[in-house]
C-alpha cells in the first residue's frame, strides 16, 4: 500500500469527475472518518484510514485487497475503472442511463447500448459524458460513455449506439480471474 | 256389441305364480353328515392313487405322533421342521392330538369330513367358503349363520348334536381353522380343544348371566383367540422368510453379483443384525456379518472401505442406511440474502418475477431462502450480479450465526474462500469494524475478492497468509471463525469423489492441520475483549476425528471452554465415541446430518477464551508444534512410500495443489534422488541464461566488450 503519486492522483480525480462531477469531494470529506486512495500493485483502493492502518501488518506479497478496488493503472499510466468502482460511482452519479428490461441481458454480456434498448436518459448530457447504467427498476448495472448527446439520442436511428459499454456487473463472472 | 263372454269369476287353480314360496336354502348334507363314501362320485384313477398315498402318509404320521407324545421336548423341534408341510397333514395331526373323550362324539365326524374335503367337488368348496366368510368377526353375521345352521339341522333330518348355539359356533370356528390356508400348529388345536372345555364350563355358569353378557363373553373369547391366531400367523410369516445364509468364500469369489442382489443382501444382513441371536448362523460371528455388510455397502454406495468403516462406527445400522441414502441426494438449493443491499422480501419478490419458485428457509434464519425451481440460472441473474444474494448451503449459515459478530468488532475469518461466510459476517456487522478474510490458497482468494466486491463489503482486509502463522502477523481479535479445511465427508452429495478417495492418511493430515489452525486461532483471540473472545470452529465433515478430537485437544492445550452455540437445533456432539472419551462439555457442540436436518453434514463448536496465558512453557509449545508438523509431513511421506514410481508424478502434482505440499517428502528422499534434484537445479540455472534478476542491459555490455576484443585481435 502506498500513496498515489501526484500524477496518478490527478489522473484518478479527472477520471472520477467524468462520472460523478463535483461529488468527488464527498468521497474525500466523509462524516464517518477519513477515507483515502491507496495504490497496491498498480491498483487503486479506496479505504478507511482505520482499516488501512491495520492492513499494514501484512507484507505486500500477502496482502491481496483492502477496502474497495476502483481500477487499475495500465503500463502507459492510464487508469481503467473496474466494475468494483460501481459501488461508489452509482450513488453519486450525475448522469444516468436506464436500459429496458429486454435489453438488460444484452448489456450484461458486454454489448453497447443501442437506441432501441434505451429506456430513459438524463437531460443535458453531452457527448462522451461518463454515465452510470441502471435497469428500469434502478439496479445499477455498470457504467459507460455516451456516444450521442441527449438531444441527438432523441432523433437517432433505433439501431445506432447511444452509449458505449465500459464495464458491467457481468464481469464479476466473466473476468473474475483477470479482474483481481 | 261383441261376443258375450262369461265374466264370472274363474275358479283359482292353485297358488299364484308369485305366491309360490321359496324353500329355505338347503346345504349339502355331507358337510354335517357322517362320511358316506357310497354317495360320492366315482373317483378318478389319479384321485384314487392320491388317496392311497395319503393313507400311507397318515399311517406314518400316526406312528410319528406317538413318538412325539413319548418325547414332548422333541415334539416342538420337529414341529418347526414340519411347518411347511401340507394342510392335510396338519389336519390329520390335529385329529390325532385334539381328540379327547369329551369331544369325541362330535369331533370325529368333522375330522373325517376334513379328510375327504379334498375330494369334494366345486360346489361344496363354495359352500365352505361361504361358511368361512360368515365366520368373520361380526357378531351379527355369526348369529345369522347360526340360524342358518339350525335351520339346516332341522331340515336335514340328521340331528348330529343337541347343544347350545355357542357350541355350534365353536364347532364352526374349528372348522374354519382347519380350512385356513395357512397351517396351524397342533398346539393350537390343543388350545381350541381346551377352549371348548372352558366353553362348556361357561355354559354352566352362563345360566346365571344375561344373554347379552353371554354374548359379550363369547365375543371376548373369540377376540382373544383371534389375537392369538394373528400373533401366531405373524410369527409364522417371519419364520417362513428365508433366513439369510452366509455366502461361502468360494462361491463369493466365483460368482458375480448384481447390484440388486447386493441390495437384497444388505437388507438381509441388517435383518440378521437386528436380532442377531435369532437369525445368525452358528458358525459365523458378528464381525463376519459386519465385514460382509461393509463390503456390500461399499460396492452399493461406492465408498471406500475406510470411510464406510468410519461411518459404521458412528451410526447405528438403521441410521446409517438413512444417512447413506440421504447423502446420495443433493440438498435443496439455498441462497442467502445480502442484507447490506436488499431485504429478503424484496429479493424474493424480484426473483419470483423472474420465474423462481422459492420459500423462506426456516424460522431459525432471517436471510435464507430455499429455491425449489428456477427458469433462469440463479448464478447469473442481474440480482445476483448486483450482489443481492449469495448462493450458499443452509449449513454454512450456521457457524456465522454461532459466531454472532457485533458491530465495530475486529473479526477474523481464517479460511475464508470462497467468501460466503465472510460476507455473511460483514453483513451482520453492517460494514462496520474490520473483517479480516484470510485464505492460504492464492487462486481461491480471488473468489473472495470478487464476492466481497459484488456483495458490497467495504470493511474487509483480504490476505493470503498461511493460517498457521497468523499469530505472527496479528493478534487481538474479538472473534474468529475457523471453517477448517477438511475431508468433506459431510458434503458427499456435492462432491462424490470424497467417497472413494479419502483414506486414513488424508484424515490424519486434516486433523493435524486443524489442530494447528485451531491453536493458532485461539492464540490470536484476545480474551480481554469486552464484547467477544470467541472462536467458532466448524467443518463440513462428520468424522469425530476432525471434530470432537480437535476440540478436545484444544481444550487440553489452551485456556478455552466450550459455550453453547446459540443454535437451537442439531444433534449434540459426541462425548464418547468407541473407546474414546471426550470432555463432557462437548455436548454443547452441534452436529448436522443430511438425513435429520436436510442440510450438508456439518459440525459447529463455539469456544470462549478465558485467559490469554498459555498453560505450558514455550519449550513444550514448540515441541507440540514440531510434533504436529511432523505428523503432517509424516502423513505425506507415508503417501510417498505407498505410491508406485508410476503414480508418483501424478501424486506430486496433487500435492503441489495442497498448501503443505512444498515440504512433502523432503526428509524422505534417498541420496540418489537428492543428487538428481541438485543436478536439476544446477541445470535449470545454466539452461536459462536470462534470470529474473539480471538486467538485459548487462548482456548487451558483455556483447559489446566481446565485439571490441574481436575487433582488436586481428
Amino acid at each position: 500500500m502506498k500513496r498515489l503519486s501526484d500524477e496518478r492522483a490527478k489522473i484518478l480525480f479527472e477520471k472520477l469527475s467524468k462520472y460523478i462531477g463535483t461529488n468527488v469531494k464527498q468521497l474525500i470529506d466523509r462524516p464517518d472518518g477519513t477515507y483515502c486512495f491507496r495504490e497496491h500493485r498498480d491498483r487503486v483502493y479506496y479505504v478507511s484510514e482505520r482499516i488501512l492502518k491495520l492492513s499494514e501488518c501484512f507484507g505486500p506479497e500477502k496482502l491481496v485487497c483492502v477496502g474497495t478496488c476502483f481500477g487499475k493503472f495500465s503500463k502507459t499510466n492510464k487508469l481503467k475503472f473496474h466494475i468494483t468502482a460501481l459501488y461508489y460511482l452509482a450513488p453519486y452519479a450525475q448522469y444516468k442511463v436506464w436500459v429496458k428490461p429486454s435489453f438488460e441481458q444484452q448489456y450484461l454480456y458486454g454489448n453497447h447500448i443501442a437506441k432501441s434498448g434505451l429506456g430513459r436518459i438524463t437531460e443535458n448530457a453531452g457527448q462522451y459524458q461518463g454515465v452510470v447504467v441502471y435497469s428500469m427498476n434502478d439496479l445499477p448495472l455498470g457504467f459507460g460513455v455516451l456516444a450521442r448527446s441527449t438531444t441527438e439520442c432523441k432523433t437517432a436511428d433505433p439501431m445506432t449506439t447511444v452509449c458505449f459499454h465500459q464495464s458491467d456487473i457481468g464481469e464479476y463472472i466473466r473476468s473474475e480471474d483477470t479482474l483481481f | 256389441m261383441g261376443r258375450k263372454a262369461e265374466f264370472s269369476e274363474k275358479p283359482r287353480k292353485g297358488p299364484g305364480r308369485k305366491a309360490r314360496k321359496q324353500k329355505p336354502p338347503t346345504f349339502p348334507k355331507k358337510s354335517f353328515a357322517p362320511l358316506d363314501n357310497s354317495d360320492d362320485k366315482k373317483l378318478s384313477h389319479r384321485q384314487k392313487q392320491r388317496l392311497i398315498k395319503r393313507d400311507q402318509k397318515k399311517k406314518i404320521q400316526n406312528a410319528k405322533d406317538k413318538k412325539f407324545k413319548l418325547f414332548p421336548d422333541e415334539n416342538k423341534e420337529a414341529e418347526r421342521n414340519l411347518q411347511n408341510h401340507t394342510l392335510l397333514k396338519n389336519s390329520e395331526k390335529r385329529k390325532s392330538i385334539g381328540f379327547s373323550d369329551e369331544n369325541k362324539q362330535w369331533l370325529k365326524p368333522k375330522s373325517t369330513k376334513n379328510k375327504t374335503q379334498g375330494k369334494k367337488d366345486d360346489l361344496e368348496l363354495e359352500v365352505e367358503s361361504n361358511e368361512e366368510g360368515s365366520d368373520s368377526d361380526d357378531q351379527d353375521q355369526e348369529s345369522e349363520t347360526d340360524e342358518q345352521e339350525s335351520g339346516e339341522l332341522s331340515n336335514g333330518n340328521e340331528i348330529l348334536k343337541v347343544g347350545s348355539l355357542a357350541d355350534i359356533s365353536d364347532d364352526e370356528n374349528e372348522d374354519a381353522n382347519s380350512n385356513d390356508d395357512f397351517d396351524v400348529s397342533d398346539e393350537e388345536s390343543d388350545d381350541t380343544a381346551s377352549n371348548n372345555d372352558v366353553d362348556e364350563d361357561d355354559d354352566v355358569d352362563s345360566d346365571s348371566l344375561l344373554p347379552i353378557e353371554r354374548e359379550n363373553k363369547k365375543l371376548k373369547r373369540r377376540e382373544a383367540k383371534e389375537a392369538d391366531l394373528a400373533a401366531k400367523e405373524m410369527q409364522m410369516s417371519i419364520d417362513h422368510q428365508e433366513i439369510f445364509s452366509f455366502p461361502d468364500n468360494d462361491s463369493e469369489e466365483n460368482k458375480e453379483i448384481t447390484l440388486q442382489e447386493i441390495q437384497q443382501r444388505i437388507k438381509d444382513i441388517t435383518l440378521v443384525l437386528s436380532d442377531f441371536k435369532k437369525y445368525r448362523q452358528e458358525n459365523h460371528s458378528r464381525t463376519e456379518y459386519l465385514d460382509l455388510l461393509r463390503h456390500d455397502l461399499c460396492i452399493y454406495y461406492s465408498y471406500n472401505d475406510f470411510l464406510m468403516g468410519k461411518l459404521m462406527d458412528m451410526f447405528p445400522l438403521t441410521e446409517l442406511m438413512e444417512y447413506l441414502e440421504a447423502s446420495e441426494v443433493p440438498r435443496p438449493l439455498t441462497i442467502r440474502t445480502n442484507s447490506l443491499k436488499t431485504r429478503r422480501r424484496d429479493l424474493a419478490a424480484a426473483l419470483i418475477n423472474r420465474g423462481v419458485n422459492l420459500d423462506p428457509l426456516g424460522k431459525w434464519t432471517k436471510v435464507g431462502l430455499v429455491v425449489y425451481s428456477s427458469q433462469v440460472p440463479l448464478g447469473a441473474t442481474p440480482e445476483y450480479l448486483a450482489g443481492h444474494y449469495m448462493i450458499q448451503g443452509a449449513s454454512s449459515l450456521l457457524p456465522v450465526m454461532a459466531l454472532a459478530p457485533q458491530e465495530n468488532e475486529r473479526v477474523l475469518d481464517m479460511c475464508s474462500a470462497p467468501g460466503g461466510k465472510g460476507s455473511h459476517i460483514a453483513s451482520i456487522m453492517k460494514n462496520t469494524g474490520v473483517l479480516f478474510a484470510n485464505d492460504a490458497n492464492r487462486e481461491r482468494i480471488k473468489a473472495v475478492v470478487a464476492n466481497f466486491h459484488r456483495l458490497g463489503v467495504i470493511n474487509a482486509i483480504i490476505s493470503c497468509e498461511d493460517g498457521c502463522k497468523f499469530r505472527n502477523v496479528m493478534t487481538g481479535f474479538d472473534r474468529i471463525l475457523l471453517d477448517a479445511p477438511c475431508t468433506g465427508t459431510g458434503v458427499v452429495a456435492k462432491d462424490p469423489s470424497v467417497k472413494s478417495t479419502k483414506n486414513e492418511v488424508d484424515v490424519q493430515r486434516c486433523y493435524n492441520l486443524q489442530r494447528k489452525l485451531l491453536l493458532t486461532a485461539i492464540d490470536c483471540v484476545d480474551a480481554k475483549s469486552k464484547t467477544g473472545g470467541y472462536i467458532v470452529y466448524s467443518t463440513c465433515s462428520v468424522l469425530p476425528e476432525e471434530n470432537e478430537w480437535v476440540i478436545d485437544y484444544a481444550l487440553k492445550k489452551r485456556n478455552v471452554k466450550l459455550v453453547p452455540t446459540g443454535l437451537d437445533f442439531g444433534v449434540e456432539g459426541f462425548t464418547k465415541y468407541r473407546q474414546y472419551r471426550f470432555h463432557p462439555s462437548l455436548n454443547l457442540t452441534r452436529r448436522y446430518y443430511p438425513h435429520t436436518h436436510n442440510m450438508d453434514g456439518f459440525y459447529v463448536a463455539k469456544l470462549k477464551k478465558f485467559s490469554n496465558t498459555i498453560p505450558m512453557t514455550k519449550e513444550q509449545q514448540e515441541a507440540d508444534e514440531k510434533e504436529l508438523d511432523e505428523a503432517i509431513t509424516n502423513a505425506e511421506s507415508v503417501v510417498n512410500k505407498n505410491t508406485d514410481p508410476m503414480e508418483k508424478s501424478v501424486h506430486e502434482e496433487n500435492e503441489l495443489r495442497r498448501p503443505l505440499g512444498k515440504h512433502a517428502g523432503k526428509p524422505n528422499l534417498s541420496e540418489v534422488e537428492i543428487d538428481l534434484k541438485k543436478r536439476k537445479l544446477v541445470e535449470s540455472k545454466t539452461k536459462y541464461i536470462a534470470n529474473e534478476f539480471e538486467k538485459p542491459l548487462k548482456v548487451q555490455k558483455k556483447h559489446k566488450v566481446d565485439h571490441k576484443t574481436v575487433s582488436l585481435t586481428p
